[in-house]
């Protein structure tokens, strides 16, 4: 080998550079095809449009479950009493402090409408059980209110709402 | 040139490691230091290729696992769940399969590689030995691949394979029963064999370890067949091996780019694309193009038993190659008789290839046995004689002294490699009869490399569809939503939800146990018009109009030789789309000598020509808003276009991810080529 310029150095490691960026460049690339097929596929994601739920056939103290995007959703029709319970409690005091009326729609008291699915981890409360006779999660003891807001027990915050409107009186859709 | 030093680990953390697990060194020593006769040719290559795409199988497999139903009544819709809706599923897909056969195709060139230059000789029979064992393993895995997607062909490939097994004497017929689980090819064959194609990559890797291992204890042949003797014959695998090796890589994948993105059904069989059918075998089967050779030996002998045998001999007795070939002299460069015979064997081959796609008739039989004898005899009459009565030329007397004067076997070697894998190629073996008319191709706005589907015509298509073809045929694997999809006929979705909301979809059961209808909504599956098939046929004298999903890609024609290896290269992929622009047109007054059953039609491109369905278009019976003609001409061509989409949705985006993929391949390999030059350019000063 003979004595290389300078030049010359630069111009080869350039090269060397450029062809190892170019590589790394396309295996990122690669990545992307074998990460995006993880997400949800459009079958699925198509699945996941508005359900309607009758609500004529719920009676008064009754909550049912439907799925909604594989989420079971509990449509509860709460009582006199229960409303009242859900009321009177003093909301700066909660946990995850939520008036009742933020939880339900105006003039639809009665309705209460959850995603039934624990915030702590997951596990599916139980209707009408627990101190407060809302719900009580039987995997790890949190126990939510005639409103579905948390009160004691590991879960940190109050069970979500999920989307939904009345298109009716006796009708709601979700999602 | 010498070698790198020993590997010395940087910083404490390296040394603590290696102290007690030289994983480093052992990285060192075998991928950077590890000496590589500096006379490689490119052929040497194909190893790290091999490898490349074992990695390839091995993820996109595994994600394609993620989506796969192993089930009979599941396992074909879910490979079209793949293909239309997961993210990207197409092209995982694509690639897999078209990934199959190149794998194959870089198998052959490795093996070919070997026998050329007697890599499989003292000290390296176990290396070769390996190898066999690893060719073994990637075709029971190829195989088993192929019935996955529960297509006709799947299914009568696993048929007939594992009834291969039945010539077995005195115990065939349970050892059949047993690799089906059952009393014929159903649930738990597909079951089983979806567990061992997951599990037999793992074992193919294990035995590539074990096979560069022994590679690593005995080196690398070369070209001209000699140990190195000194330092000066060899140079350190990293920077030269590596990077010839990843240019040569970076090439082979535009090849396979070239499939994935601009060919993928070239190597695939029409037929797969029609769910399996335990009643009905198609009219010609054989096997993916790199098993066609063998297929062709286990046809030409007219006994069940000694055909099996010869199939099997025929892959064994490449294990005994190292005793068989009986000369001392390695490379073929320094055996002029040897290198004439084994020219000739790689025409053999390529001749029972094409035999093996042909029928097994007339003609063709015969020539399969001529071939097939001579296979054998190469191995067990050519080998051991030439080691006796061939005359060498003077061996160098060392590889640095045999660099100066280079022989080419690369050109001619190269265009043979490309003609076997061009003349092996399956169109050759879609006959759909014999003396059916060819459709004639016409010219259609998504082929070649930038085509694309025109909206316009999507939208007359599929105005056709419901008019008329949804009358009798189903689309079971479109939903509404397709329609307003990117690259489809461009509805909005509001258009799409009414298109939905005109259909009858039955649902339920509702709270009283009833099923009952509702207005069809966009992620609902377009209804088929009878309840089930029995009621289908009953509707249609007899016979069951096909569903329409993936016709376009379930139906071809003959190209037959040399058209095939041209369409490789103007990326002719329109035979679906010709063959029903024909065969809708393509009604005639039967001839006189024809009998023609009540309710039967005479079409001249149809296989056999007796069609249950009576011509299904006439002029004027559809009106287009866009002031296109009401003719058979335009509707011909526009319902064809309307059922590659819907068999191709995503053509579109195929295309377009295709050329950026190209643009990337070409300006790397470039980046490479010049890379390698630099790095090999103090080599041959
Ligand atoms: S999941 Fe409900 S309390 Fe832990």
């Amino acid at each position: 080998m003979t004595t290389v310029s300078s030049a010359e150095h630069t111009r080869r490691d350039f090269l060397y550079i450029a062809t190892g960026a170019v590589g790394a460049v396309g295996a990122a690339a690669a990545l992307v095809p074998l990460i995006a097929q993880m997400n949800p596929d459009a079958s699925t994601i198509a699945a996941g449009a508005p359900i309607e739920v009758d609500l004529s056939p719920i009676t008064e103290g009754q909550v049912i479950k439907v799925f909604w995007r594989g989420k079971p959703i509990f449509v509860g029709h709460r009582s006199k009493k229960e409303i009242a319970e859900a009321r009177k409690v003093n909301v700066a005091s909660l946990p995850d402090p939520q008036a009742d009326e933020k939880r339900v729609k105006e003039g639809k008291d009665q309705w209460l409408v959850l995603i039934g699915i624990c915030t702590h981890l997951g596990c599916i409360p139980l209707a009408h059980q627990g101190e407060y006779a809302g719900f009580f999660c039987p995997c790890h003891g949190s126990q939510y209110d005639t409103s579905g807001r948390i009160r004691s027990g590991p879960a940190p915050t109050n069970l979500p709402l999920p989307p939904y409107e009345f298109i009716s009186d006796t009708k709601i859709r979700i999602g | 040139m010498s070698g790198h030093p020993t590997y010395q680990p940087q910083g404490a953390l390296m040394k603590w490691v290696e102290r007690r697990l030289p994983i480093g060194g052992l990285i060192h020593s075998s991928f950077v230091a590890y000496p590589t006769p500096r006379n490689l040719n490119y052929w040497w290559t194909f190893g790290g290729i091999l490898s490349f795409m074992l990695g390839v199988q091995i993820i996109t497999g595994i994600v394609l696992a993620m989506h796969y139903t192993p089930h009979v009544d599941f396992a074909f819709k879910s490979v079209e769940t793949i293909m239309r809706d997961v993210n990207y599923g197409w092209l995982l897909r694509y690639l897999h399969a078209n990934g199959s056969a190149m794998f194959f195709l870089a198998v052959y060139v490795h093996m070919f590689r070997g026998m050329y230059y007697g890599s499989y000789k003292e000290p390296r029979e176990l290396l070769w030995i390996l190898g066999v064992i690893l060719y073994l393993l990637m075709m029971a895995t190829g195989f088993m691949g192929y019935v996955l997607p529960w297509g006709q062909m799947s299914f009568w490939a696993a048929t007939v394979i594992t009834n291969l097994f039945s010539a077995i004497p005195i115990i065939g017929e349970s050892v059949v029963t047993f690799l089906w689980g059952g009393y014929s090819v159903g649930n738990p064959t597909l079951n089983r064999f979806y567990s061992l194609h997951y599990l037999l990559p793992f074992v193919i890797a294990g035995v590539v370890v074990l096979h560069i291992w022994a590679l690593h204890v005995v080196g690398q042949n070369n070209p001209t067949g000699i140990e190195p003797k000194s330092e000066k014959d060899t140079l350190a695998f990293t920077p030269y091996a590596t990077v010839k090796d990843s240019f040569l890589m970076v090439c082979f994948c535009i090849v396979l780019a070239w499939f994935v993105f601009y060919l993928p059904n070239f190597m695939g069989h029409a037929d797969n694309y029609i769910p399996a059918n335990p009643a009905v075998t198609p009219t010609h089967i054989v096997p993916e193009w790199y098993y066609l050779p063998f297929y062709a030996i286990l046809r030409a002998i007219p006994n069940k038993l000694m055909g099996v045998t010869a199939l099997l001999a025929s892959i064994v007795i490449l294990a005994f190659l190292p005793w068989l070939d009986t000369s001392k002299v390695r490379s073929a460069r320094y055996r002029p008789v040897y290198r004439q015979f084994f020219w000739l064997f790689v025409v053999v081959c390529i001749g029972l290839g094409w035999l093996g796609a042909k029928p097994a008739e007339g003609g063709y039989v015969i020539a399969s046995r001529i071939l097939t004898f001579y296979y054998f005899a190469h191995f067990l009459i050519v080998l051991p004689l030439l080691g006796i009565f061939e005359k060498t030329k003077p061996l160098p007397n060392s590889i640095s002294e045999s660099v100066l004067g280079k022989a080419k076997a690369g050109a001619a070697a190269l265009a043979l490699a490309v003609a076997l894998g061009a003349s092996m190629t399956p169109q050759a073996a879609q006959a759909q009869g014999h003396d059916v008319a060819q459709p004639p191709q016409l010219k259609w706005s998504f082929s070649g490399p930038f085509g694309k589907y025109n909206q316009a015509q999507l939208q007359r298509g599929f105005k056709i569809y419901r008019e008329v073809c949804a009358n009798c045929h189903s689309l079971e694997l479109l939903s509404f939503r397709n329609l307003a999809e990117d690259g489809g006929p461009g509805y909005s979705p509001a258009q799409a939800a009414t298109v939905a909301a005109e259909a009858k979809i039955k649902d339920g059961p509702n709270d009283a146990g009833e099923m009952f209808e509702r207005a069809g909504r966009p992620a609902d599956r377009f209804p088929a018009p009878f309840p089930n098939d029995a009621a289908a046929r009953a509707a249609n004298g007899g016979s069951l109009p096909p569903d329409l999903s993936v016709i376009a890609k379930a139906r071809t024609y003959e190209r037959g030789f040399p058209w095939f290896v041209i369409d490789m290269f103007t990326q002719y992929q329109e035979q679906g789309p010709d063959y029903i622009a024909a065969l809708v047109k393509g009604y005639e007054e039967p001839p006189k000598s024809m009998n023609m059953p009540a309710g039967m039609s005479f079409n001249k491109y149809f296989p056999g020509h007796m069609i249950g369905m009576a011509a299904p278009l006439q002029a004027g019976q559809v009106t287009f808003d866009d002031g296109s003609p009401a003719t058979i001409d335009q509707y011909s061509q526009d319902i064809s276009a309307f059922l590659m989409w819907a068999a191709e949705p995503h053509l579109n985006a195929r295309k377009r991810l295709g050329l950026q993929v190209m643009i990337f391949l070409i300006v790397f390999a470039g980046l490479l080529y010049f890379t390698k030059k630099k790095v090999w350019s103090d080599v041959h000063a």
